[in-house]
């Protein structure tokens, strides 16, 4: 696995669209943005009413989402090439999620919609209808998907990765600093994390920075390469952005996304908790 | 919910008697800049948070006491202005030169 095969420039995007065998997917919390425009030819998913479970706190299942990408249009031999916006947040969230059901070749263009935006490359209003398929989806993944039991046992022993900013890490906020302060009950780190903001991966335009910059960022944070990693966040979505480097570009092995996450670390009853840079 | 809310608008149901808001306008040549990206950076020139702004050129953020620095890239260029922001409503604008 390298750089290039999980991740694809604007240029390459654009000289590939519409080209079979291959899918552009936008994924975005705010899908008015797909609405308004998106890459030619590109399906919706929307993170939350597609991808999340109508009644509990959970991915959809197998079935759901076989379901799902059967209607969407998309084969398990297609190439999915996501992007969105939030420097990729929900697209690289997306990616863990297809790596999880087992979808063979997934790439992200790098920058996301950001950097396609800023590039002013075109962009259409038009529907997207592609005929259904029949999608199946694999058994989940395990191998990069943590839970919360796995979660308190790496205290101390497994690398943990908090990615949310300063503030948050610290204790001072539980929430990004432009959203309403909401989620768990407590604020605060998980005794052991290290604090890597997602954001120093990437650069300004939303592109991730150099492999070699990124090795040194986490060498510099002290993550012990040797061990196993676990990569959390608020929600499992900035989580899911670092998960993406560590493993996909950097190459690391173990490394799983905890997406409960602090909402639901920072609501267990009895679990420590850290404040504080 | 993670993504930014929409941007511009009225603050009812903000309390600006314990909010720090940092909100205003991207210009560029007479004119408000739709769609471009806002980031927030904090006394450490830490990202913070980043919106994209409304049609009338609008972006707002909930913020804290304290110093912080606004950066905007559009494809018509970029703008920086540092504050001090107190709790309330702080309003600036970014010019694009």
């Amino acid at each position: 696995m390298s750089r290039t095969d999980v991740l694809v420039t604007a240029d390459w995007a654009q000289e590939h669209l519409g080209q079979p065998g291959i899918v552009f997917v936008e994924v975005d919390e705010d899908t008015s943005a797909y609405d308004k425009g998106h890459i030619e030819g590109a399906v919706k998913l929307d993170w939350k009413t597609d991808l999340q479970d109508a009644e509990s706190r959970d991915f959809v299942d197998r079935e759901g989402f076989s379901a799902l990408l059967s209607a969407k249009g998309i084969s398990n031999d297609d190439t999915v090439v996501l992007y969105g916006g939030n420097n990729n947040w929900f697209a690289a969230y997306a990616y863990w999620y297809f790596k999880v059901y087992g979808h063979g070749d997934v790439k992200l263009i790098d920058g996301g919609r950001k950097k396609w935006e800023l590039d002013s490359r075109p962009l259409s209003a038009d529907a997207v209808e592609r005929p259904a398929t029949s999608y199946a989806a694999g058994e989940p993944d395990a191998s990069i998907r943590a839970f919360r039991d796995e979660v308190v046992d790496a205290i101390g022993t497994k690398n943990l990765v908090d990615v949310r900013s300063p503030d948050e890490f610290a204790g001072k906020l539980t929430a990004p600093a432009h959203l309403p302060q909401e989620g768990a009950q407590r604020a605060g780190h998980i005794p052991t994390a290290v604090n890597v903001p997602w954001s120093k991966a990437a650069n300004e335009d939303g592109t991730f920075k150099s492999d070699e910059e990124l090795a040194k960022l986490y060498a510099d944070a002290g993550l012990d390469g040797t061990k196993d990693t676990i990569a959390y966040c608020r929600i499992g979505e900035r989580s899911s952005h670092t998960w993406f480097v560590l493993r996909e570009l950097l190459g690391h092995e173990n490394v799983k996304n905890y997406d409960g996450s602090w909402t639901e670390y920072g609501s267990l009853v009895g679990v420590p908790i850290a404040k504080g840079a | 919910m993670c993504g930014a809310p929409e941007q511009g608008g009225g603050l009812a149901g903000v309390d600006l008697t314990t909010q720090t808001v940092i909100q205003g306008q991207v210009w560029h040549d007479g004119s408000p800049v739709a769609g471009a990206y806002v980031r927030l950076l904090d006394a450490t020139d830490e990202f913070t948070a980043e919106v994209v702004t409304s049609p009338e050129g609008h972006f707002r953020f909930f913020a804290a006491p304290g110093d912080w620095t606004l950066r905007s890239l559009s494809p018509l260029g970029r703008a920086e202005r540092s504050l001090a922001a107190d709790i309330g409503l702080n309003e600036t604008t970014l010019a694009i030169a």
